[in-house]
């Protein structure tokens, strides 16, 4: 099937591209080389609506679908890979999450703010020994009247630093799926602390770090979700999140793509522009059919998770190609770029360093296959 | 105060790479991105702030084809209460002159106490708020940077001027100004505003619906071309680092710098 566009879509693809061109692009590589957190553009991005866009109109935000969404993304990302995956994080999982699992006072407390862009959320399911098995996480929640005490180190949080609430994942329960419960954890709760900060190889931008809790006290008030839940809530995040970060890859692509192009016109060598040898042409053209590929997967889960179908196959091969297109497609970049193509003064460089997380985060490419091949085998017919 | 925005949609400088057309009249124009006329997109940010202090309505107006309709709906989204589209094969190919009378001819069909436009838009000509201001018989400022308004019937006005200075002016309503980048910040599109304006009809005039007798084209361009490279020109390559040492060894060579 093929996409096609509405209006309103179009004009939110051409409203995050002219703003991710004039306020993030020209910060994205100093931001990266300092480790900036870009707040100011978030707060900016919040204004705009960017960062409510799966939040319903009743929480305050845009309820624009998922298409919309991918859209937009994809745009930031060409621009700044680090404040993509910061917007996808908070949107797909944080926001929806607490839409679907949250109280009324939860989304009235969170969901409002954070739809406006006023603090962003941070999800922490990853442990220094659970990570594409997540059901070995060990961090605990004990019951304690009406409270529960948090133990445990939390790893690779994305925005667990900079965010304004943390959407932490316990055990109640020693083993099972049915054994952990989800908690909406703030900064100001004594016996939280943000640990290691990562020094990353790209996506710099965004802060990426341990959290650990050492008895610390979060009221019975603060669980999302009910008891034992929490698997749950954690998985019904999974697809949005993973067409997020196929979003995001195609972005990262395109503006590779975009790149290249522009430098091989540029670029003479033996008395031609590059672009007009065979060679590089056909180089250019494998990008390209990579990128438009990963668009058609990455418009399509989009486009089936909005109609409300299961979008779980889509999702993961969208996710696993597109972050995959991306790694060949920055790495060919730099290709053609030259010797050029590793200096920092060019962006593919930042591109290069920025796509190598893709096909890691948001499940391992691996664990996508398996999700692919499970669903796949289970399916009863065509 | 109620006020009209002259707006034009123009290729995108920064999403194009503009070349010359082979016949050496005109840009290439196949597969062009377009966007608003910058110019413009800063006298809509102004006419919204004004009627935001001042109440009022704003109105966009565009002289093109149905594919224009996406800047007026741009410009709506960011706050313009109105769009209106003029157009007619009778319009095809408009010079300056013949855009002025179309849009006079708008504006003579309605009231406007403030009629604005861009300074200049892709042709560079900066003809068209003063040949309207001319129609229309309104008193009219160029490169305009600043605007207060006074009362129902004056504005206190600001124009750069030569050498960086400033001038300012009052300027009696009902006026056209054309008006410099620099006044405002012109705020982006937000989603809420795409949402509010997506759906919405953009009323459609054509010759015969604003009055519009047609005195042909007076002006018509001939010739494109990029100056050739003259006698003591010097184009420099290498990374900016390398240029500007050639430029300040240039400089120190011919006793510019000492």
């Amino acid at each position: 099937m093929s996409v096609q566009l509405s209006k309103e879509q179009l004009m939110i693809q051409k409203m995050a591209r002219d703003f991710a061109r004039k306020e993030l692009a020209p910060l994205a590589a100093e931001r990266d080389e300092k480790h900036l957190y870009p707040a100011d553009s978030l707060k900016k991005m919040g204004e705009l609506g960017l960062l409510g866009m799966l939040v319903s109109e009743k929480y305050g935000g845009e309820d624009m679908g998922t298409v919309a969404y991918a859209l937009a993304l994809s745009e930031i990302a060409a621009a700044c890979a680090s404040t993509a995956v910061i917007m996808s994080v908070h949107n797909s999982i944080c926001c929806g999450s607490i839409e679907k699992f949250g109280t009324e006072e939860q989304k009235q407390e969170f969901l409002v703010p954070m739809a406006g862009g006023e603090f962003i959320g941070a999800f922490a399911l990853t442990e220094p020994e659970a990570g594409s098995d997540a059901q070995a996480l060990s961090c605990t929640a004990e019951r304690d009247g009406d409270s529960y005490v948090l133990n445990g180190t939390k790893r690779f949080i994305t925005s667990g630093q900079n965010g304004g609430v943390v959407l932490v994942l316990a055990r109640t329960k020693p083993t099972g799926s049915d054994g952990i419960t989800a908690f909406l954890v703030t900064h100001d709760m004594p016996g939280f602390k943000v640990d290691k900060v990562e020094n990353k190889m790209g996506q710099c931008a965004s802060d990426t770090v341990d959290l650990v809790f050492s008895n610390c006290k979060v009221p019975a008030s603060r669980m999302l979700g009910k008891e034992g839940e929490g698997f749950t809530v954690a998985m019904s995040g999974l697809d949005a999140g993973r067409i997020g970060i196929a979003a995001l890859s195609l972005g990262l692509g395109q503006a590779a793509l975009d790149e290249a192009v522009k430098y091989a016109k540029q670029r003479k060598q033996f008395g031609q522009e590059i672009a007009k040898f065979q060679g590089l042409q056909w180089i250019l053209a494998d990008m390209a059919m990579d990128v438009e590929a990963a668009r058609q997967l990455v418009l399509n889960a989009a486009a089936i998770k909005e109609r409300g179908e299961n979008c779980t196959m889509a999702a993961s091969m969208a996710k696993c190609f597109a972050s995959e297109m991306a790694n060949r497609v920055t790495s060919q970049a730099i290709q053609i770029h030259g010797g050029y193509g590793y200096i920092k003064e060019y962006p593919v460089e930042r591109f290069y360093r920025d796509a190598r997380i893709l096909t890691i985060y948001e499940g391992t490419n691996q664990i996508q296959r398996h999700v692919i091949a499970r669903e796949l085998l289970k399916a009863k017919g065509r | 105060m109620d006020i009209l925005v002259c707006v034009k949609r123009v290729p995108d400088p920064a999403g194009n790479e503009i070349q010359l057309n082979r016949a050496g009249n005109d840009i290439e124009r196949d597969d062009l991105v377009y966007a608003v006329n910058e110019w413009d997109n800063y006298a809509v940010e102004e006419a919204i702030q004004i009627v935001d202090k001042a109440g009022g309505s704003v109105t966009v107006v565009s002289v093109g084809t149905d594919e224009d309709e996406e800047i007026l709906r741009r410009e709506m989204a960011m706050g313009a209460e109105k769009g209106v589209l003029l157009t007619d094969d009778a319009f095809n190919d408009a010079d300056g002159y013949k855009t002025a009378a179309i849009l006079s001819a708008y504006v003579g069909k309605n009231k406007f106490d403030l009629i604005l436009t861009g300074a200049q838009a892709d042709a560079g000509a900066g003809q068209v708020g003063g040949m309207m201001a001319a129609m229309l018989d309104l008193p009219y400022a160029s490169l305009v940077n600043k605007i207060e308004v006074d009362s129902d019937t004056a504005l206190t006005i600001g124009r750069e001027i030569e050498g960086g200075n400033q001038e300012i002016s009052s300027i009696e309503l009902p006026c056209v100004l054309s008006i410099q980048t620099g006044i405002n910040e012109p705020r982006y599109v937000s989603i809420r505003g795409i949402r509010k304006v997506a759906s919405l009809e953009i009323p459609v005039f054509d010759a015969a619906g604003i009055g519009f007798s047609d005195s042909g084209v007076k002006m018509q361009r001939l010739e494109y071309f990029q100056p050739e490279l003259g006698a003591g020109a010097e184009m420099l390559d290498g990374s900016d680092e390398e240029m500007a040492d050639k430029v300040v060894e240039l400089l120190k060579a011919k006793g510019g710098l000492k």
